[in-house]
């Protein structure tokens, strides 16, 4: 059993991680190594350190595009990432996804969906799976604000407390979908509130506080393995980035943004355990990042003449 | 040993042999449980095997599908009925965007054994949003297979077929056709996905089509027969893949090819398949390449006008004594 | 020291407006300061440079556009660890050919069983409006295209179907319409062929010449000393023509006879006759003939010997006004003097127009076709 200040150097590392994976990649963006979309998770990071923590090995993860955070909170190789976005076949996607669509057999991590919501349906049925077949397994599906508008979360949400399925919704509230703030998306903002509708156990939780996040997502683990059915949690959280790289942030005030800075997880994580040795843990990640470009810079570009395979399982019979 | 049976009831003992065989069949849709199936196929299978694997989905088709493919993502081969292929159209996302790309997206690593039934087909006086042919439009994604089960032995051989299938499979299955009875012999080696079946042998012209079309193809061609044009009748059976192979030998054989697709012409299977002759076949051809396909109309109610929107023996008589005239 | 570049933040990025340095030269920047305000189609945005330093050089002036990619400043790095810049392995960039086809494509087209034509349908259609057989004009493996059709002449097989009802019709107005003279006479061709082997001595393989020849070029020079011969009837009238094309009759692969003209054999030495004769056999027999050849005779020459009678007294092929027969060369008795002796003999033959010409005329041509065949030095 870890103690609190054992758990808190933890948590400050995997959240640092992701802080300064996510700069790089922003750097490496602007030089052109990496293409297509980038969204960052600075800011969010105590969501997705504080729920991994609770979960098992045999959980399946499902994320949206904005996954790098959950993704190197479940243990993935950030060399594989990083190669994966510089669209090297050393990528966990073999550079076929990019960013938004990292996916890993042995993290049981399942993407990486650039369709909002898309991946909830998902989540029911392998929650369904599971427990058809009696396994003691969650499913944690990770979405924003902008999910809980679509059609297909509703859907979801009825058919996970329906049939009662083993899964732990995570949703990020970082109050806008793309550009849209939440009281212009939602007639009830309390997104929590939406989904006990549905007669399923949500809460809403600090999502910058990753001692709070990793708490609730505990209890709702603990309850989802005793069979008590589905859990959501609201994670109230900010981006202090664009949504992607190719945003102006027309939608929202600086100073909002510094405001919500103020309560940076790591700041906040920090300041209660003062002696956090962070220098440490700097300079450990520095060399993982250093190692992450410079597998990155020499990995593979896959053959042109590999173009067609991976449609179909066996050969493509096209 | 062979049978004479229903179309309907071929579908039935194929998911009831698949249930019986492996536990980790199931079968997922709107009424397939208590209601007997909207069109009766899975009637008494909810009495056998128990609500936990015959489940009565509320109507969400988005949702229901992309748990089919979660589940199937997550172990289990399960059988997705969506009721119509008119309602897949709320599923397109999770179908494209998920089914047919997973593979692909994660670079080898999940694979999706995903089974999807839908009813498809005009002719009944349903009115525009309840008539679609849309296979073959399904049939332009790559990562998906497209079956077209058109005799009761493939309504039968091409469930198990599908669910042996490591990748997402599409069975289209023409409600007019369930209560067309036919011979099923289950010791039979089904025809693999991807091969197309002649149904008559001919010399003048080649017929291709697919579905109900192929009985109304078999009906033009005794015709045609009656006045001296000897028709090659064949079944794709699958439109991705196709055939490619059959279609070129008949071509050869003929010189002279129509195709038959319940689909509306423009950018349907039918053009699909011209081009594909067009590419591998052109100089064995001694008339253009014809077709018989839907009127380009959503489909009107009234039935004299619903008939002619559809692909008819006589249509496809008429287009073929056409071809037998060019050049 | 490094550059700072114009950042690039989306694909459909090119460029972007610098529009204020939020720094000097000199001021030192940690990673992450915002460096400079650039403005982009989708509104202001702050760039940030990603190492320590001091700005040495702003290298571009507020409200400049710049590319994505373009040098904008200069940063002085003071020792820091910076990551290491390895050097990008070169791999070439991939080339996803635009026109990459698909493998389906690609696969040649079954071989042909059988008999079957490789034709477009449009050679097929032409081909039977000509009346032209398809088999003829196939080269092996290739594809018959329309314009191979359109240029080539009926063949063979199209002698016996369309042609071969073309000239019966033609035979029988000719018939039935001109009133034909027919005179004949024997020449000792002994003298010409001797002096022919002669001549071919002197000459390699390729250029020999062959009796043919030998006997056209005669009559064309025949034909020049009575013109009356070559031309037209038409419209109650002689049409004389100063071109002569004389008309040799070839017999081909299959059944059939063709009269290809020899197109202005009145322009041609007996070398240059040899060559165009030749020439034009091998294109007959290759389907290849144009047009003019087959429609501008302006004479017929025919049954130049190798096919056996000793004379032949055709039909005139309308509009023409003559026909001329030159029979096979035998070795036949022949008077000299008072002696008999053993000479090559060839039966020639005239027939004419009666409305064109009258036996005197016609006499008058074969005088000269002996004449020239005794002296064949002068058919050179």
């Amino acid at each position: 059993m870890k103690t609190d200040i054992e758990k808190a150097n933890q948590f400050y590392r995997d959240m640092l991680l992701i802080r300064r994976f996510e700069e790089k990649c922003v750097e490496m963006y602007s030089r052109e190594k990496i293409r297509g979309f980038l969204h960052l998770y600075i800011g969010e990071e105590a969501v997705g350190v504080g729920v991994m923590h609770a979960l098992s090995p045999e959980d399946a993860v499902l994320a949206t595009y904005r996954e790098h955070g959950q993704a190197l909170a479940r243990g993935i190789d950030p060399k594989r990432i990083m190669a994966e976005m510089y669209g090297k076949m050393e990528g966990c996607s073999r550079g076929r996804g990019g960013s938004m669509h990292l996916f890993d057999g042995l993290a049981r991590f399942y993407g990486g969906s650039a369709i909002v919501a898309g991946a909830l349906p998902l989540a029911v049925g392998m929650a369904l799976a599971d427990k058809m077949m009696k396994r003691n397994r969650i499913t944690v599906c990770f979405f924003g604000d902008g999910a809980v508008a679509e059609g297909e979360f509703h859907e979801s949400m009825n058919l996970a407390a329906l049939w009662h399925l083993p899964i732990l919704f995570v949703c990020e509230n970082n109050r806008y979908a793309m550009g849209t703030a939440l009281e212009f998306s939602h007639s009830e903002t309390n997104l929590a509130k939406k989904a006990a509708s549905y007669c399923i156990e949500a809460y809403q939780v600090d999502g910058m506080d990753v001692e709070a996040v990793a708490k609730a997502a505990n209890t709702a683990v603990h309850e989802i393995r005793a069979g008590n059915g589905p859990v959501f949690i609201e994670c109230l959280t900010y981006r202090f980035r664009a949504h992607s790289m190719f945003d102006a942030e027309l939608y929202r005030s600086k100073s909002e943004v510094e405001e919500w800075k103020k309560r940076d997880p790591l700041l906040l994580l920090y300041q209660k355990y003062p002696n956090i040795d962070i220098d440490k843990y700097e300079n450990e990640i520095a060399l993982i990042i250093n190692e992450a470009i410079t597998f990155a810079e020499n990995g593979t570009l896959e053959p042109v003449e590999e173009l067609e395979k991976f449609v179909y399982t066996q050969e493509a019979i096209l | 040993m062979s049978t004479v049976i229903t179309y309907r009831e071929a579908v039935r003992q194929a998911l009831r042999e698949a249930m019986e065989k492996d536990e980790r069949v199931f079968l997922m849709g709107e009424d397939v449980g208590r209601y007997g199936g909207s069109f009766a196929v899975s009637m008494g299978m909810l009495e056998q095997f128990g609500s936990e694997r015959i489940i009565d989905t509320p109507l969400c088709e988005s949702a229901f599908t992309g748990a089919g493919i979660g589940a199937a993502l997550n172990g289990m081969r399960p059988i997705v009925e969506i009721m119509t292929v008119n309602f897949s159209l709320l599923a397109l996302d999770q179908i494209m965007n998920n089914a047919a790309t997973l593979l692909h997206m994660s670079g080898g690593q999940f694979n999706v054994p995903l089974v999807i039934r839908m009813a498809t087909g005009g002719g009944k006086q349903l009115a525009a949003q309840h008539s679609h042919s849309l296979e073959g439009w399904f049939a332009h994604i790559p990562g998906l297979k497209v079956l077209t089960p058109a005799i009761v032995q493939d309504a039968y051989d091409m469930v198990l077929l599908a669910l042996a299938d490591p990748d997402p499979v599409l069975i289209f299955e023409n409600s007019l056709l369930y209560n067309t009875k036919g011979e099923l012999d289950t010791a039979l080696t089904p025809l693999s996905i991807g091969k197309a079946q002649i149904h008559r042998s001919g010399k003048d012209i080649s017929i291709l089509t697919y579905g109900i079309s192929v009985f109304k193809a078999l009906e033009a061609a005794e015709t045609l027969a009656r006045e001296g044009i000897d028709a090659e009748v064949i079944d794709l059976r699958s439109l991705r893949p196709l055939d490619d192979e059959a279609i070129m030998t008949t071509v050869r054989k003929t010189h002279r090819v129509m195709i038959v697709d319940e689909g509306w012409k423009s950018g349907s299977i039918s053009a699909e398949i011209m081009a594909r002759i067009n590419e591998q076949a052109f100089f064995e051809l001694d008339a253009p390449m014809g077709r018989v396909c839907s009127a380009e109309v959503p489909f009107p109610y009234a039935k004299h006008l619903e008939d002619a929107a559809l692909p008819r023996a006589e249509t496809i008589a008429a287009m073929a004594r056409k071809l037998m005239e060019e050049l | 020291m490094s550059t700072f570049v114009m950042p690039s933040l989306g694909a459909d990025m090119e460029s972007a407006v610098l529009m204020e340095w939020k720094v000097k030269e000199g001021d030192r920047v940690a990673k992450g300061d915002v460096i400079a305000e650039v403005e982009t189609s989708k509104g202001v945005i702050e760039i940030e440079v990603f190492e320590e330093g001091i700005v040495e050089k702003l290298l571009v002036e507020e409200e400049t556009e710049c590319d994505v990619g373009s040098t904008l400043a200069i940063i002085r790095t003071e020792g820091e660890v910076t990551p290491a810049e390895t050097p990008a392995k070169s791999l070439p960039e991939p080339v996803i050919e635009v026109d990459h086809v698909d493998p389906s494509i690609d696969k040649a087209p079954e071989p042909y069983a059988g008999e079957r034509i490789k034709a477009s349908p449009a050679a097929r259609r032409k081909a039977k409006e000509m009346g032209i057989d398809l088999f003829s004009l196939a080269a092996a493996g290739e594809a018959l295209h329309l314009s191979q059709v359109e240029s080539s002449a009926p063949t063979e097989k199209n002698e016996t179907s369309g042609m071969r009802q073309a000239i019966a019709r033609a035979m029988s107005r000719s018939n039935a319409e001109i009133p034909h003279y027919y005179l004949g006479t024997s020449i000792n061709m002994t003298p010409a062929l001797h002096w022919l082997e002669e001549e071919n001595k002197k000459r390699s393989i390729q250029e020999r010449i062959l009796p043919a020849a030998l006997l056209i070029r005669a009559v064309v020079l025949s034909l020049k000393s009575v013109p009356e011969l070559n031309g037209f009837w038409e419209n109650d009238t002689s049409h004389l023509k100063a071109e002569i094309n004389p008309g040799i009759a070839i017999a081909l692969r299959h059944e059939g006879l063709i009269t290809p003209a020899l197109l202005n054999a009145e322009t041609m030495n007996l070398d240059q006759t040899m060559r165009s004769l030749d020439d034009l056999i091998t294109r007959t027999r290759e389907g290849k003939l144009r047009n003019t050849e087959i429609t501008q005779q302006t004479i017929t020459i025919t049954n130049l010997g190798d096919l056996g009678v000793q004379s032949v007294y055709g039909v005139i092929y309308p509009p023409q006004v003559a026909l001329v027969g030159l029979g096979r060369i035998i070795d036949a008795p022949w008077a000299e003097g008072d002696a008999l002796c053993v000479r090559k003999v060839m039966q020639a033959t005239l027939a004419g127009d009666h409305r064109a010409t009258d036996g005197r005329t016609g006499a008058k041509f074969l005088d000269k076709l002996n004449d020239l065949l005794q002296h064949p030095e002068e058919l050179l």
